[in-house]
């Protein structure tokens, strides 16, 4: 087939395109993701007791804070880099803010406390499931995650991959913080970004097999 | 400096023409679209000419390769953002992912040009493409080949592409839409 023929092809009927696809498919991905991760906490972990009480303490949302504002960086992150040309930009520096701020809570909360209370508010009761537990339940997020990249056009693989299992590892933090019963900064700062490195790493080292168009 | 003056009033230029074309296509102008693909084509081509110098044999390949990665990814153009960037990135992927598969890097002269290059030159002589997309074609199962056939190819609408096959319009509209993905994929594999 000669190349006017190809060009003919392509725009014969041509439909409209809606436009704004990458924000809805991203957005609609992650609502499955989402549904998918809790019913996976629920069958898997369970709630956490006393969690309609812990909600009514401030410290409480600490945690989801945290992970929803990383996971709102990490959307804007992956929706550029779906489409070729654009750049993240200064979104970069909205994703390294949420973790700047719960390490620099975790040194003042870990400077004030006494030495030996120390050891405890960075492993907690939990530290040796938190970062597995994390990574278990972003799955769906990061299965959901990397179909939204799929159906776009990354050019940068690797990256494109790492930002989708970041944008599931925050989503998959966010929903375990419904099982999870610790609250003190520094076992954030340890285990949960750790927690939400694992996707990130995995989505990394899937974006070239999995989203080459 | 003037020469860089007219060299960029040229790029502006052709941003901004193509852009209102494609505009006009996703807003479902088929005249407009073929107008902008056309066009398209003739810069792809000097773009990869130019870093191909090697093996010139498959520039039109490459030209047809990226042309339906231009159409497949098309939601992926945002109106508001500059067009120049977008199709630079298209074209820029299409090559090194060809010299990456074929393990031939060493013909990618300047990697790291600049975006500006994509529309910089033009080229309307097409020499033939190795791969022919009407095999391609022929090898896909009949539920995206035929809707591609009657709808692409001999200008049926949706409603009577589904009466001749007895497929349901949305069938006819996936199959395209699908069909024409297969065919990227085949492209790219090679086959």
């Amino acid at each position: 087939m000669k190349t006017e023929e190809l060009v003919a092809l392509l725009a014969a009927g041509v439909a409209p395109v809606p436009g704004n696809t990458a924000r809805r498919r991203f957005a609609v991905a992650m609502g499955w993701g989402v549904a998918g991760a809790v019913l996976l906490l629920l069958l898997a972990l369970g709630l956490r007791p006393g969690l309609a009480q812990a909600a009514g303490e401030f410290v409480f949302w600490m945690k989801p804070a945290f992970a929803a504002s990383l996971a709102l960086a990490s959307f804007v992150v992956a929706e550029r880099l779906a489409r070729p040309g654009a750049r993240p930009g200064l979104a970069w520096a909205a994703l390294a803010t949420p973790v700047l701020a719960v390490w620099l809570v975790a040194a003042v909360v870990l400077a004030n406390a006494a030495p030996a209370q120390r050891a405890d508010l960075v492993f907690g009761a939990t530290w040796k499931f938190c970062p597995f537990n994390i990574a278990l339940i972003s799955l769906p997020l990061l299965a959901a995650a990397l179909w939204a990249m799929k159906g776009m056009a990354p050019t940068r693989l690797a990256l494109a991959g790492a930002s989708a299992g970041l944008l599931a590892g925050a989503l998959g933090a966010l929903v375990y913080a419904l099982h999870c019963p610790e609250s003190a900064a520094p076992f954030l700062a340890v285990w949960y970004v750790l927690g939400i490195a694992i996707p990130t790493l995995a989505g990394a080292a899937l974006g070239p097999r999995v989203l080459r168009w | 400096m003037e020469r860089i003056e007219q060299k960029e009033a040229r790029f502006a230029d052709n941003e901004n023409r193509l852009r209102e074309l494609l505009v006009q296509g996703l807003n479902g102008d088929a005249a407009a679209y073929h107008q902008f693909l056309k066009t398209l084509s003739a810069h792809l081509r000097a773009y990869f000419r130019k870093r191909l110098f090697q093996r010139t044999d498959a520039v039109e390949d490459l030209v047809q390769e990226t042309l339906l990665a231009v159409h497949n990814q098309r939601h992926t153009y945002r109106t508001d953002q500059p067009l120049t960037p977008w199709a630079h990135a298209i074209a820029r992927y299409k090559l090194v992912d060809l010299l990456r598969s074929r393990a031939t890097r060493e013909a990618l002269t300047d990697p790291l040009d600049d975006a500006l290059e994509i529309f910089a030159a033009s080229d309307t002589d097409a020499a033939d493409a190795k791969k022919d997309l009407d095999k391609l074609l022929a090898g896909l199962p009949d539920r995206q080949r035929l809707p591609i056939v009657h709808v692409k190819l001999e200008g049926l609408s949706v409603v009577e592409a589904a009466q001749r096959t007895g497929m349901s319009e949305s069938a006819i509209k996936i199959g395209v839409h699908r069909g024409l993905k297969a065919l990227a994929a085949r492209i790219r594999g090679g086959a």
